[in-house]
């Protein structure tokens, strides 16, 4: 079935210089093996294609049923160098929201 | 001696809600108030502020602030600590000891933590072998080294704890970290070993979760943000601390807001890298650690927190000059707004070419349609039905001239450009110098923070 992150996460995000940090946390504990299965650094690399110009690494908190990415080289330069209406990524968290996965697995939403 | 103590969050930011901190020492018992001044942006501002005129340099909301709630912290023994001394704690603690005199509160004790701020010791301490490299991109500071505008620091609860052990009842430290405004009280009322490092780490998160104010108790709540009740009165975040361990975060009652797992948890992941290693400088603490279960109505308990020995570096936060940026915007209404704003685009950037300017980057984005997901953005159905698009266009380059020229070629665009076009108010765009920022490591033993403790008589 096909999932769209917003209908099983929340997420918040922030800067660190020129690379955004991603929290995407399930909204229910059966919903956290499936984000940890299916939203791979590579999944949200794609994602992020024409935003993130660098790596995406992931960071796993399973007590917090959460996900952390930091997404390098999306920032414009980040801070008071960008030039983006977004500059410090606070917006980088709806735009993971918007992500679809594709899952062998059944959940209810 | 308690054995329960209430740290309230006051201010996230400097420009943050100015009702708060009186909400948090009128609306509950409260015993210290915690108020985060200092982005990294804002360090370089006060410098600038301070270069003009020596005196300040301090988050000048402060001293407003404090004359409005000194009668009231005095009266119940309410402790602060704040970092909204900026590049000048000294000059900020007088300006409060100037307040406490005028209300005629006698007594209160003001301490101040200084000494992070290195930018006039910088060359010795480069000749002591402070390599200060960007520990982001390993570049030496030779490259930045004439530009600097600030340089400062991240002390730790240390020098909080000793203004507190010396009785100061407001402390106001320059770049302190965010986290320990909130557990150097911890530490002072409790004794924590300072290698207890689970201990040090349950504070840190603490300290994390408060750091930003409303951002743990209902704002920006993106889980669910309708059900978040009277956002208009938000009670800010504060953290319950025992003398056995136990941390509950919660918020006072009859104000708005909502402090649950869920709120709590978005915090907790905002700005932070690998959760594992989160370094301050007492304590390295392991976010992965920690569990939160709900405690009743706006009331999170955290346990489990894992903390590990610190490190022997502090970080240092420098800023410097790296060139100018312009912004400019206008307004273009249906029909076909897209497609106009996009003509006003490729019209001004032939105008650029035809000047002769030349920037390191110009960037344009178009508010309503994809400023903030970009290429992610869903297209509407009817683009050309779209009521309005703002035509956002900014440059950067190192020569001022040339980002100047570039404000004055906006405005032209309404008279001499595509149809139905508004929204130019405030005149050209002027340059505004961009301050970059590089991060770096120091060794402990190469600095020392200052504290120093006065009464008010």
């Amino acid at each position: 079935m096909k999932v769209r992150l917003v209908d099983i996460c929340h997420a918040r995000s922030g800067d660190k210089g020129d690379t955004g940090n991603v929290g995407l946390i399930a909204r229910k504990p059966e919903y956290y093996p499936v984000i940890l299965k299916y939203v791979t650094p590579e999944a949200v690399k794609k994602h992020f294609e024409g935003i993130c110009f660098g790596p995406v690494k992931r960071y796993e908190l399973p007590n917090l049923m959460a996900l952390n990415f930091l997404l390098h080289k999306t920032l414009g330069g980040g801070g008071t160098v960008s030039l983006k209406n977004d500059a410090q990524g606070k917006t980088l968290s709806s735009a993971m929201l918007r992500m679809t996965i594709d899952i062998a697995e059944t959940i209810t939403i | 001696m308690k054995d329960t103590i209430r740290v309230a969050s006051g201010q996230g930011f400097w420009g943050d809600l100015l009702t708060a901190p009186v909400d948090q020492v009128t609306k509950g018992p409260v015993d210290y108030l915690m108020m985060d001044y200092l982005a990294e942006v804002t360090m370089s501002i006060l410098q600038k502020q301070k270069l003009k005129d020596p005196t300040l340099g301090y988050a000048r909301d402060l001293v407003p602030l404090m004359e409005t709630i000194l009668p009231v912290i005095a009266s119940k023994k309410i402790r602060v600590v704040t970092n909204g001394g900026g590049v000048n704690p000294t000059g900020c603690a007088e300006a409060i000891i100037r307040i406490a005199k005028k209300l005629g509160i006698r007594g209160l004790r003001v301490g101040v933590v200084h000494g992070d701020d290195i930018l006039t010791g910088l060359d010795g301490l480069l000749a002591r072998g402070a390599g200060l490299k960007n520990m982001e991109s390993g570049a030496s500071l030779d490259s930045i080294r004439e530009r600097i505008v600030s340089a400062n620091i991240y002390f730790g609860a240390r020098p909080i704890v000793e203004a507190l052990e010396q009785g100061a009842d407001i402390v106001i430290t320059g770049r302190t970290t965010d986290t320990a405004l909130t557990y150097a009280p911890m530490i002072h009322e409790f004794g924590w070993s300072w290698s207890d490092w689970d201990r040090l780490a349950l504070g840190v998160v603490a300290g994390h979760i408060l750091e930003c104010g409303g951002q743990a108790s209902g704002g920006n709540f993106s889980a669910d943000w309708r059900s978040v009740p009277d956002l208009a009165h938000i009670g800010f975040p504060i953290a319950e601390a025992s003398r056995d361990g136990g941390m509950v975060i919660t918020k006072h009652d009859g104000t708005g807001g909502l402090v649950s797992v869920q709120t709590v948890t978005e915090q907790l992941l905002y700005e932070i890298g690998d959760p594992a290693e989160y370094i301050t400088p007492e304590c390295v603490a392991d976010f992965t650690s920690i569990r939160l279960s709900p405690e009743g109505k706006d009331r999170v308990r955290i346990s489990g927190v894992k903390g590990r020995p610190n490190t022997d570096f502090y970080k240092v936060s420098m800023a410097y000059a790296d060139g100018f940026t312009a912004i400019g915007s206008l307004t273009y209404s249906w029909p076909d707004a897209r497609e106009k704003a996009m003509k006003a685009d490729e019209i001004l950037r032939t105008r650029l070419a035809d000047l002769g300017l030349s920037f390191d980057e110009i960037r344009t984005e178009f508010v309503g349609l994809n400023s903030c997901h970009g290429p992610l953005a869903a297209v509407p159905a009817d683009i050309n039905d779209v009521n309005e698009v703002v035509l956002r266009i900014g440059v950067r380059g190192r020569d001022v001239k040339q980002v100047q020229r570039f404000g004055m070629e906006i405005a032209p665009l309404i008279l001499t450009g595509p149809p139905a076009v508004t929204g130019f108010a405030g005149g050209r765009p002027r340059p505004s110098e961009v301050i970059a920022y590089w991060p770096a490591l120091i060794p402990k033993d190469l600095v020392s923070p200052v504290v120093s403790v006065t009464e008010v008589s």
